[in-house]
């Protein structure tokens, strides 16, 4: 019978609620992997068997079975029904995770990218049978260029991490191009380990900024390292403490002096949208997440999309394909040649993530000139009304108002024996998702809020009552909670040193785990 | 604005709570000259119907792929995807919810990562597999970076028969990380030399390859592993390894994969879902997320992200690759709908999909003029045809009929692939839609 455990006996219940002879807890349902409810020859997909024909595969048949498991359609519906149950979701609740912008999905965008025009052409259709296709991606690249202030956008990177890449590696072609091989990247010491991974990946050095005193970048410190032998700046604006650069004007005018070009994460650009152009604040390439300011589903982990506004001076590096136009509309420039002739060329298969363009231009038609420019009022306002409201409590390592997400340190759980981890842990059996912890690196044991505003008011006070309340607690000493946490989810604190000492990547048949299951 | 919880009073009490005067006052730190007063020049907010109305106008000057005779393969494939797969992709639990940094909250996605991972590793013949990467091609560079790390050589041979676009972004990535790259020529219906020395990192094939052909690339791997190099096959057409000998028994280290053919739909190109897929020993070099197995304090089974020092998050400029987001939805709806198929509804595809193929390459090899160039293949071949073939994919598609891919689209300076078109057939071909073809085709060659 699917999902229910047979081992249950050899653990009893976790918690101080009684067992149950099932391991179930109520709407808790215990799940096994589809590999071990294989019924052999079982499938949930009914196909005609195929007209006998001479095989064409030239010897090449497999000839050992794969090992797939056989499940009927509604076996595979209540398993994976099942494990959506165990995940949290901002649909669910507030979802504060520092720098992720975990705001409201909308569902008309999911409708808009399933129609049939959209999700059901090929990318290498005819130009002629795709116009609507190439339209939409023009007018999300105008109006990302209005938002942006930018000349030209590139909308192929697939994630954030990928438009990183796609400006370094625009950056590096435009001073190759110049015969200038500068060889260094300033990142601040706050940064996303997205930041200098990219740069690395694209063959520089990484020489690291510190922060000031005050939570930015400390202009004495990034001017002194400046040379003919720095590439470019990458710096998170608003940064990952939640604060806007305010001396960013001076950071742009040092940078171009030096010679250097100034690239900007622009993972933080919900506390800005329709408020401030990057263009206006000196940047030369800044990559958009789609999947953060414009509200495309995380999913769990992908997919995004990181299309990357550009300067002038960097715009003809630009990779493929470009959608230009002509006489005949629109159509899709693929190879480096004519405008595009210095492009740096591909950066993924076919164009981009489509299915991501027709979900952002929807929610940027949603929202309009005046809902984006609220978008960025409400998510600083919710941030800030978080800040005060849990000043009184918790440690804020910066003072002074935040733009849409405050950074908090341990200072207020020091001598208490709770650390940030059994801090956020315990926010879980609250019902609450964690805030990011300990990041940014630049504070001892960070808690950085994000509300996104996407919350009400009523959410953020039952938020912040919570945490209040559960610092109250830990200060108090009454910490035994704190350490056993979290107690109510499905499975409590995992083993993660273990998991990585004797990595076990797969199900494997008669793998001695098994035992050990449930 | 209907996804704006804040009313006007609410945003008063607030910012009387934080004790600032007005909204401008926390942007403050923006600088003056930066700081705009009115609005962009955009178009204001519009309701869910209006919204709907001038999107779906964009869509219908579209050609959708099922309203037509389809024949169109290239590294993406029309497949069915059973109503459950979108269903279940589309769960606020699944959709709305964030990478799984905190397991405790994210056993369901960690869980399905966990089968994800097995399914790719039965599937490709590989000891792991990763939790995804964007797309087939990318996931081809990362293998291109991960052999130059393990074998701390410099050159990486890209196979004429390897998909273009994965051939132009493995020299992207190439150009800027130092890596020198020989791509050889296509050769379509000719095998082609390839040539080690012991400054090769990779050599880099696909199979079946760009023109369709099946080859069994065990003695390559067998000279690759002479010279201390390793073997990279790439697959665009996932489907085929329900029929087809998988890389994993031909030898190959490493396995690059486009997943998209099986739980997601064509998107235009994306997103895609990257399958990455290597042997055992090699694991802490591998791109990306890896879900692993654990137990809780309990001592229950359970599952966490798992061998993070590789990762930027953790390492920085030492992590393996700079990923980050991946493509954790798309590989969701592979391992639904691959769970549905099973082994009898994954091997019943292939054969259908090769079937199909059998026939149309029948049918359009005896429409005169028409030669058929490949000698074995999967769902896919290649053909010579007597006119370039661009000019008739365009002639094909004014009559209505979407006939596959002109060589000259990714080849557009090698004459000698001109009058070649690539043409595919999967299970969604009928025999209307295969007697609509050739008639077309026979009709453009008179």
């Amino acid at each position: 019978m699917t999902g229910w455990s047979q081992a249950l006996s050899a653990h009893p219940a976790p918690t101080e609620d009684a067992a149950t002879l099932t391991g179930n807890r109520g709407l808790q349902l215990e799940e096994k992997l589809i590999f071990e409810q294989d019924s052999a020859g079982l499938s949930g997909v009914d196909l005609p068997e195929p007209p006998v024909h001479k095989s064409r595969l030239g010897g090449l048949e497999r000839r050992e079975p794969i090992g797939l498991p056989g499940l009927s359609e509604p076996q595979v519906v209540r398993h994976f029904t099942r494990l959506s149950q165990k995940n949290y979701a901002i649909d669910s609740g507030l979802y504060p995770l520092g720098s992720c912008t975990m705001k409201h999905n909308p569902r008309i965008n999911e409708k808009m990218a399933r129609l049939p025009g959209f999700a059901d052409i090929h990318p290498l259709q005819p130009a002629s049978t795709i116009q609507g296709a190439l339209e939409l991606i023009d007018t999300l690249a105008h109006w990302l260029k209005i938002l942006t202030g930018m000349p030209a956008v590139a909308l192929s990177p697939a994630a954030g991490a990928h438009g990183e890449l796609c400006g370094m590696m625009t950056i590096r072609a435009a001073l190759t191009a110049q015969g200038d091989a500068r060889q260094r990247i300033l990142v601040p010491e706050s940064a996303h380990g997205t930041n200098p991974a990219t740069a690395a990946t694209c063959g520089y050095a990484i020489d690291p900024i510190p922060n000031n005193a005050r939570g930015r970048v400390d202009l004495a410190a990034l001017k002194a390292k400046l040379g003919g032998d720095v590439a470019a700046l990458m710096l998170t604006n608003p940064n990952t403490c939640g604060l806007f650069e305010d001396e960013i004007l001076e950071i742009a005018t040092a940078v171009h002096a030096a010679g250097a070009f100034f690239y900007c994460d622009g993972a933080n650009f919900n506390a800005i949208v329709g408020r401030v152009r990057p263009a206006d604040l000196g940047i030369d390439a800044l990559h958009l997440n789609l999947h953060k300011t414009f509200s495309t589903p995380h999913g769990g982990g992908g997919p995004g999309s990181g299309p990357v506004a550009l300067a002038t001076a960097l715009a003809s590096h630009a990779p493929l394909p470009w959608v230009v136009h002509g006489d005949k509309g629109l159509s899709l420039l693929e190879h480096a040649e004519g405008l595009a002739a210095r492009t740096i060329g591909r950066l993924k298969g076919f164009h981009g993530q489509m299915g991501m363009f027709v979900r952002a231009l929807s929610y940027i038609m949603s929202h309009g000139a005046d809902g984006l420019k609220q978008v960025a009022e409400d998510a600083v306002l919710n941030a800030n009304y978080l800040r005060v409201r849990l000043a009184g409590t918790l440690s804020q390592s910066y003072p002074g108002s935040c733009m849409h997400e405050v950074l908090f340190d341990d200072r207020f759980l020091k001598d208490t024996g709770v650390t940030t981890l059994d801090f956020a842990k315990s926010l879980i059996d609250e019902g609450f998702h964690p805030m990011t912890m300990y990041f940014p690196l630049v504070v001892h044991g960070a808690l950085l809020i994000e509300p996104t505003e996407t919350e009400s008011k009523a959410s953020l006070d039952q938020f912040a009552d919570t945490v209040n309340g559960l610092a109250v607690r830990a200060k108090s000493g009454d910490i035994a909670g704190f350490h056993a946490a979290p107690r109510l989810t499905p499975r409590r604190r995992l083993d993660e040193t273990g998991a990585a000492r004797k990595p076990l990547l797969r199900w494997r048949p008669e793998s001695p785990s098994r035992e050990a299951a449930e | 604005m209907r996804y704006l919880p804040l009313t006007p009073a609410d945003r008063a009490e607030m910012l009387a709570a934080i004790g600032a005067t007005s909204i401008d006052e926390l942007f403050a730190d923006v600088p003056a000259t930066a700081r705009r007063a009115g609005l962009v020049d955009l178009p204001l907010a519009q309701g869910e119907i209006e919204v709907e109305r001038a999107l779906s106008k964009m869509a219908a000057k579209n050609i959708a792929a099922g309203s037509v005779p389809f024949f169109i393969g290239g590294g993406a494939y029309r497949h069915h995807v059973p109503a459950a797969v979108d269903h279940l992709i589309q769960r606020g639990e699944f959709l709305t919810s964030y990478t799984p940094y905190q397991p405790e909250l994210a056993q369901g996605t960690l869980q399905a990562l966990f089968e994800f991972q097995t399914q790719v590793a039965l599937l490709t013949g590989m000891e792991v597999a990763n939790a995804s990467l964007y797309d087939g091609a990318t996931a081809c560079a990362e293998a291109m970076a991960m052999a130059h790390r393990i074998t701390r050589r410099g050159k990486a041979v890209l196979s004429g028969g390897l998909h273009p676009h994965y051939r132009e972004v493995c020299a992207t990535y190439a150009q800027f990380s130092g890596l020198e790259v020989e791509a050889l020529d296509p050769s379509p219906g000719i095998v082609e030399k390839i040539d080690l020395d012991n400054e090769t990192a990779c050599v880099v094939v696909q199979n079946p390859d760009f023109f369709g052909e099946l080859r069994d690339w065990s003695a390559l791997a067998a000279r690759c592993h002479q010279q201390g190099a390793l073997l990279i096959v790439a697959v665009t057409e996932i489907v085929s390894l329900g029929a087809v000998k998988p890389p994993g028994a031909m030898g190959a280290d490493i396995v690059a994969a486009e997943g998209q053919g099986i739980g997601n739909a064509l998107n235009f190109g994306g997103p895609y879902v990257g399958l990455f897929a290597a042997r055992e020993q090699h694991v802490r070099q591998i791109p990306g997320r890896l879900a692993g197995q654990t137990t809780d304090t309990d001592g229950r089974r359970g599952w966490v992200l798992t061998l993070s020092t590789r990762e930027q998050h953790i390492r920085r400029e030492k992590a393996t690759s700079n990923i980050c987001t991946n493509s954790g939805l798309c590989a969701l709806a592979f391992a639904i709908h691959l769970a549905l198929l099973g082994e009898t509804g994954l091997t019943r595809l292939a054969r259908l999909n090769h079937a199909a193929a059998c026939n149309l390459a029948d049918r359009l090899a005896a429409v005169p003029g028409v030669r058929l160039v490949t000698g074995s293949f999967f769902n896919e071949f290649a053909l010579r045809l007597p006119i370039p073939a661009a000019e008739a994919v365009t002639v094909l598609a004014e009559k209505g009929v979407l006939g596959g891919v002109a060589a000259s689209r990714l080849y557009p300076e090698r004459d000698d692939l001109a009058d070649l078109l690539l043409v595919a057939a999967t299970e969604m071909v009928t025999q209307q839609n295969i007697d609509s073809y050739s008639d077309a085709l026979a009709e453009i060659l008179r």
